[in-house]
């Protein structure tokens, strides 16, 4: 006689699929609302950041190879934070996500340039967010023949007379063709998302104590958890719906690469709905009105959207307000999504950001569940 | 709790038969609830026997319904005990909960789901065997059954108190406790509502029953008076009426310049011993403790206006419980 905790979950996902689909409203904004801000944002944005994290990797100690390096620290447009010696350790800095350039000058390059070898400097650039990286690129060659004229004087002004002294050679990864659209694409998902995910789920449970439904809901043998694994389940819905949108457009209508595997993306994407779900349940359970559901996820998608690293670098910001953006969840995926599509991350790569994610997930679920109580009042 | 009645048995009805077992459903003890530094329920005691339909009266803001959400379960007390259904109130919230039906006094279906999707949803919540003919059988029986469809939030008041009560009976409850079911309800569907009820307390229903009105109240087999978060009287109308100690003498005709009985209620309520002077048409009602102190009072205007001894109303006797009370609260307070 007594429903077991699947049947009642059931019945509770069953009358909010039900209620969702009665509101026309809502299904049709959260369809459209993905493909309006593909085509706003997607084609819209665009800009030109400084002080990007920079290693230079170098392999020669000649004064020239100095120079180099003064001169790129000179320059507003970076900040060189890591200086290597170890072949390939830049690399690995890029594809952490620690530096977006890395400079390798070769070994032997001073004799080369005495010699006027033309020896060969080597910049790559982490060009997922081509933003970052476009208008750098060009800094970069005019601090290197800033750098050099001034040293290639007297008998070695020869070199400075033909063309460059140096070859540099520039090499754009994860997005060779330095495509807006393929960084912020991949961004749209996570912005999306959190917008759908927090904002219902916040509304859906204030509604039903501002119309007076949950005092009876919980009258009934309904356990708190149960409510809110009923309530998410048909917003995960939702969110694959959204994903697959996304993913698709990514694919036909914009082109953008996908390098890393694809369940990781759609393990990091779950994971990523179900913390941005969690979260929207704590605000409703803090939030006395929809209105202020409403508001409190407004305050919370703003800094998602201008902070998280989708709307402007990331890099380009302040450390206070890169602080801030580290206790977003938005943050982490945004992190995760490019990393995984254009970066090609692994599992491995993948870690450190899903971990933090997980930590959130578990710490606004237990905070939720503390706060819903099963009585009124 | 000194307000309220000495009682034979706690049911206030009838006494039981020898050797029959009292059979409390509802048996809970100085249930006490506070919001902030108020205290809205103050040690009450309520015993409710099986089968009996409780009256449960009292002012807007006596704890009537933090009262009933303590019993289903919403509302955990801040001190007192006692079991529902034999389960204790604190530890078994939620085993009382499936055996319990609570109507809200809020409308509180889901007024965007249609008047079947909700009462399948409470079907679904309580795991019951046959959904859909059950369901199917509610729907008839409220005569909805044709407008099955309609959107449950755009019934009107007396068809939503009805579903409501249907959805809250569908898991067919031991209990069935009902905030205030009738309120803004048309006297007809009120008839018909508590016919329902005394059909469903029949089967073996039990039911407590918050209401504004006396003549629901006389409906009950027994009612429970709160004012101020205490229990101020307890039993059935008889034994409340004549626990309260209040006399009533029903004076009727006119003085000689044609004024009605009716028109001397303020200057015969300033009068010593009495405790209250109420028109009731033309008719004057004038209550107090002691009958020969009523006599005396009136005795200025007894040539001209008959008076004789009534029995006072519920409503005399509530209204004079909550004045006695107002004063106590004053006195704890000060």
């Amino acid at each position: 006689m007594s429903a077991t905790p699947l049947q009642r979950i059931g019945a509770m996902v069953f009358k909010e699929v039900r209620q969702m689909l009665r509101d026309r409203g809502t299904v049709g904004m959260m369809l459209v609302m993905p493909l309006m801000q593909l085509m706003i944002f997607g084609y819209a944005i665009n800009n030109d950041p400084r002080g990007l994290p920079m290693a230079i990797e170098r392999g020669d100690n000649s004064v020239f190879a100095r120079s180099i390096d003064a001169a790129l620290r000179n320059t507003t447009y970076f900040k060189v934070t890591e200086l290597v010696e170890t072949p390939g350790a830049g690399d690995r800095l890029l594809q952490d996500g620690k530096v977006q350039f890395v400079v390798t000058i070769p070994p032997d390059f001073g004799r080369d340039l005495v010699r006027g070898r033309r020896p060969q400097l080597l910049v790559t650039a982490d060009a997922t967010d081509p933003a970052a990286t476009g208008p750098a690129l060009s800094a970069i060659g005019d601090a290197v023949s800033t750098a050099l004229g001034h040293d290639l004087i007297g008998p070695l002004g020869a070199p400075a007379a033909g063309p460059s002294p140096v070859e540099l050679v520039l090499h754009r990864s994860y997005n060779p063709e330095g495509i807006t659209s393929h960084n912020v694409v991949p961004g749209l998902l996570a912005i999306v998302l959190s917008m759908t995910m927090v904002m219902l789920t916040a509304l859906s449970v204030t509604r039903e104590v501002e119309q007076g439904t949950m005092e009876n809901l919980l009258a009934t043998p309904l356990r708190p958890f149960e409510v809110m694994v009923g309530k998410i389940v048909p917003y995960l819905g939702i969110g694959i719906v959204q994903l697959t949108v996304i993913l698709l457009a990514a694919r036909f209508l914009f082109d953008v690469p996908f390098a890393g595997p694809l369940p990781l993306l759609l393990g990091s994407t779950l994971l990523f709905m179900v913390t941005s779900l969690g979260l929207g349940f704590t605000l409703s359970t803090l939030a006395q009105s929809q209105l202020q559901a409403m508001q409190m996820s407004f305050f919370y998608i703003l800094p998602s959207v201008l902070l998280s690293g989708f709307a402007f670098p990331y890099r380009g910001m302040p450390v206070w307000a890169q602080t801030l953006a580290e206790v977003l969840p938005t943050t982490h995926f945004i992190r995760l999504v490019r990393g995984v599509m254009l970066k090609g991350w692994g599992l491995l790569d993948a870690l450190p950001e899903m971990g933090v994610l997980a930590g959130m997930l578990v710490l606004l679920g237990s905070l939720a569940v503390r706060r819903y109580q099963d009585t009124v009042a | 709790m000194s307000g309220v009645r000495p009682l034979h048995h706690p049911s206030g009805g009838p006494p039981p038969r020898s050797g029959e077992v009292l059979d409390l459903v509802i048996d809970v003890r100085g249930l006490t609830k506070r919001f902030g530094g108020r205290t809205v329920v103050d040690a009450v005691n309520l015993s409710v026997a099986r089968g009996r339909i409780c009256g449960f009266l009292g002012p807007n803001g006596s704890g009537k319904t933090t009262t009933l959400r303590m019993i289903c379960g919403l509302l955990i007390p801040d001190a007192g005990e006692g079991t529902v259904l034999g389960q204790d109130l604190r530890a078994k919230r939620s085993a009382i909960k499936a055996r319990v039906g609570y109507m809200t006094q809020k409308f509180g279906l889901f007024s965007d789901l249609t008047i079947a999707e909700n009462l399948e949803f409470f079907a679904r919540v309580h795991g019951l065997p046959r959904r859909h003919e059950r369901v199917a059988e509610a729907l008839d029986k409220l005569g909805l059954a044709t407008r099955s469809d309609q959107l449950a939030g755009k019934l009107s008041g007396g068809w939503k108190q009805r579903l409501a009560l249907a959805a809250c009976v569908l898991h067919d409850p031991e209990i069935l406790l009902l905030d205030e079911p009738t309120a803004g309800v048309d006297p007809q569907a009120r008839r018909e509502f508590w016919d329902q009820i005394h059909g469903l307390a029949a089967g073996g229903m039990t039911v407590l029953v918050s209401t504004h009105y006396m003549d629901e109240a006389e409906r009950c087999h027994e009612i429970a008076y709160i004012a101020y978060g205490r229990m101020l009287a307890r039993g059935s109308i008889a034994e409340v009426i004549s626990g309260s100690g209040l006399k009533a003498l029903q004076g009727e005709g006119h003085l000689p310049d044609g004024t009605g009985a009716d028109r001397l209620a303020a200057a015969i309520e300033a009068r010593p011993g009495v405790a209250m002077a109420a028109p009731f048409g033309t008719a004057l009602h004038v209550c107090g403790p002691d009958m020969a102190a009523l006599h005396e009072a009136v005795a200025p205007w007894a040539d001209t206006i008959t008076f004789r001894e009534a029995v006072p109303s519920l409503e005399d006797v509530f209204i004079h419980l909550m004045r006695g009370a107002e004063d106590n609260s004053v006195v704890v307070h000060a």
